[in-house]
């Protein structure tokens, strides 16, 4: 490995990295709105949300990058540089398992919280603002945290479409060398280490506002798995063991 | 009753040596961390005795049927059975010395997966080899002695808890145990199923020659069956005798204390 | 937006091929899963650290790389090893040994989940423990994981278009196979992508009966 082979492959961490945050932030926000919308009051916006989520949770992740990229160009007249599209492509996705933990937190408050809100005479969304989603959230972080190792592995799918993240620098350096068991150690090495950090971030974050509603934050792994799949659609990661 | 079941005593008289010890525990000490269960407690039961052990719940009655069924085992002292040893020993002594054993618990533990005979039958074709007709064969007679010849191809989870807790006792006495541990067999039992298998209970103390362990909450049933009966508390056996005597005339504070209040 | 629904009949040979070879992945890729997944969860109860210590890394690690560079790896690797195989075979065992180090997990939590008296009954009868696990212990839990198991193989299907990149000709294989030939991407895209949702719902709706029979 020559240090110009380094750098290409430091450019496709920068490349993972900025379409992990983007990908990440565009899903988060799709995680909510959609999340929310399934517990309207109006059946219409129950059904749109619902439907999203089916047909986004129902097709692949690399069906929709190519989709993205091939399709909606000529069809809308669009011209997405590769970033966006791997950005809209994965959030979209990824947003619509998002929306199932979102949806499955907020049933699980407490009826009694938002009967109190009801007494209070709050609207709906000072309810929702006030008193469901500071209790639903902390609960979200653990299923969240899998889902966003599950967005990290997903934007390996990028690299399909000639984009230089991290896979594809990995492509490259295979064909520079013409040798593969080295670098394609090195790379799933860097992603496992990126998966590493991000667990222990959402840990820190779960602890913190989970101290924010005076609950303890809880590592029971084994119940929750056999539910796992369907909360977050991608599966389980990580629930504790090594990488903990 | 079949005499199946029974350990014959002219066939085998080693299994009915009256006043021969079948359980001898010598100073054994159980602790679950800080908390002493049994405290270097010695205690021998005779071959064909029923004896049932009593006292406040947590005082180690169940530890001990749990150290003879090898579930647990102690920190120190030693347990014999039918002059071998069961602790300390190998786990191939261990495996030997345990098919003398039969336990049947609060809980029932049938195996959900499995119709009732191949509850009873699946130990016995496993472990001690018998072939599957004949170890069916005598199943259905348990299962006749326990009254549920009927039930042979129902699942468990179709039975009620006294149907499930006999097919239990059916699957423990297929193994032909010279000991017999019963664990509160019938507190997870509703009210009106209670009788049922105690009556059970009390045919196979009468018309078999099976060393019977039991802990119990049931004093009648106790005082029905029992040839001795021992009364713990912390851990140490502090009164035993006769169920006469225990019953009606204790010696000791602690048992007239608890028997007054649970009868 | 036009849509050229000659183009989606011209297709609809390499169509049914794709799926074909998508289902077969799928149907092995399950297999090995189910399989693979089995082994690491009894491994993770072996009594000695030496035993779990490895397998618990080993499939973190696997379970926090993606596949699609496992992948990669599998198939330009291995071949440099000495070791050849068709790259169906490669995407197979790849995707398979992936989704076992979920499958573990959900053995795992299966296995947990069987009360600890079934374990007591089994030693008061004196059986053998691997006995203990065959007839007791795993039936069991395998029947409480059957859903979980369902719904890894639904997640595993919209994998599969990733054994494209190493060359398989699945349902995505064959649609970009015909759009580089036609330059027509918008209709075998689609039709694909409308199979994946198709599929998928299906087998979930076909999972949920399952569930209620299980439960039942």
């Amino acid at each position: 490995m020559t240090p110009g082979l380094w750098e290409l492959v430091l450019k496709g961490i920068w490349t993972t990295i900025q379409l992990l945050v983007l990908s990440a932030l565009l899903a988060a926000a799709v995680s909510f709105v959609v999340g929310i919308a399934r517990t309207h009051r109006l059946w219409t916006v129950r059904f749109l949300a619902g439907f999203y989520t089916e047909v986004f949770r129902g097709t692949s992740a690399l069906v929709m990058i190519f989709w993205v990229f091939f399709v909606l160009p000529p069809a809308f007249g669009w011209q997405l540089v590769p970033l966006w599209a791997g950005t809209l492509a994965l959030g979209l996705t990824y947003g619509a398992y998002g929306s199932e933990i979102v949806r499955g937190a907020l049933s699980a408050v407490d009826p009694a919280q938002k009967e109190g809100g009801v007494a209070l005479s709050f609207t709906p969304w000072q309810r929702m603002r006030l008193i469901l989603l500071p209790q639903a959230v902390p609960e979200m972080i653990p299923p969240f945290s899998n889902l966003l190792i599950e967005l990290l592995k997903g934007t390996a799918l990028v690299s399909i479409m000639g984009m230089g993240d991290l896979a594809f620098s990995g492509n490259l350096v295979r064909l520079a060398l013409q040798e593969s068991a080295e670098i394609y150690t090195y790379i799933l090495l860097i992603y496992f280490v990126i998966a590493f950090l991000l667990t222990r971030l959402m840990r820190g974050l779960e602890q913190k506002l989970k101290a924010g509603v005076g609950k303890t934050p809880t590592r029971g792994v084994s119940a929750h798995e056999l539910k796992r799949a369907e909360t977050t659609g991608v599966g389980a990661s990580s629930g504790g063991g090594v990488l903990g | 009753m079949s005499t199946d079941i029974q350990h014959n005593p002219e066939k085998n008289p080693a299994d009915n040596r009256s006043g021969g010890e079948l359980i001898r525990l010598e100073q054994v000490t159980k602790r679950f961390g800080d908390n002493t269960v049994l405290d270097h407690l010695d205690f021998s039961v005779e071959a064909g005795k029923h004896v049932t052990l009593i006292g406040p719940s947590g005082s180690g009655k169940t530890t001990i049927l749990r150290l003879l069924m090898t579930l647990t085992k102690p920190d120190e002292g030693r347990i014999t059975v039918d002059g071998e040893q069961l602790f300390p020993a190998t786990e191939k002594q261990i495996r030997e010395v345990r098919k003398k054993i039969g336990m049947v618990f609060q809980q029932f533990n049938l195996f959900p997966n499995m119709p009732v005979l191949r509850n009873i039958t699946e130990a016995p074709v496993t472990v001690l080899g018998l072939p599957k007709d004949e170890a069916e064969a005598r199943a259905r007679e348990l299962l006749d002695l326990v009254g549920l010849a009927d039930k042979c191809d129902a699942y468990p989870s179709q039975l009620s808890g006294g149907q499930q807790q006999r097919v239990a006792i059916a699957r423990a006495l297929a193994m032909r145990p010279k000991v017999l541990l019963l664990d509160e067999v019938t507190s997870a039992l509703d009210p009106e199923l209670v009788a049922g298998v105690l009556d059970l209970l009390r045919d196979i103390a009468r018309t078999t020659d099976i060393t019977m362990l039991c802990v119990t909450h049931e004093m009648n049933f106790a005082r029905d069956i029992s040839d001795q009966v021992l009364m713990f508390d912390s851990g140490r056996v502090i009164e035993t005798g006769s169920p006469e005597k225990i019953f009606n005339d204790p010696e000791n504070d602690r048992t007239r204390e608890f028997l007054s209040a649970v009868l | 937006m036009k849509w050229d629904w000659q183009a989606v009949a011209d297709f609809m040979p390499q169509f049914w091929d794709g799926l074909l070879v998508t289902l077969q992945a799928l149907a092995l890729g399950s297999v090995i899963s189910f399989a693979l997944g089995l082994v690491w969860a009894l491994l993770m109860r072996a009594p000695s650290r030496w035993v779990t210590w490895p397998v618990g890394v080993v499939t973190e690690f696997v379970r926090n790389t993606p596949l699609l560079v496992q992948l990669f790896f599998l198939f330009y690797v291995l071949p440099e090893w000495g070791i050849t195989f068709s790259a169906l075979t490669t995407g197979v065992f790849a995707i398979g040994l992936h989704y076992s180090t979920y499958t573990m997990q959900v053995y795992r939590a299966g296995i947990e989940a069987v009360p600890v008296g079934q374990w007591e009954a089994a030693t008061a009868l004196n059986l053998p423990v691997a006995r203990t696990w065959r007839v007791v212990i795993l039936p069991q839990a395998i029947r409480r994981v059957v859903p979980a198991l369902g719904n890894y193989v639904i997640a595993m299907l919209k994998d599969t278009p990733l054994l494209m990149a190493i060359t398989v000709l699945d349902m995505l294989g064959q649609a970009r196979l015909f759009s580089q030939e036609n330059f027509q991407f918008t209709e075998p895209l689609t039709v694909i992508g409308v199979a994946f949702i198709l599929i998928s719902y299906l087998a979930s709706l076909l999972l949920r009966a399952l569930e209620r029979r299980l439960v039942h």
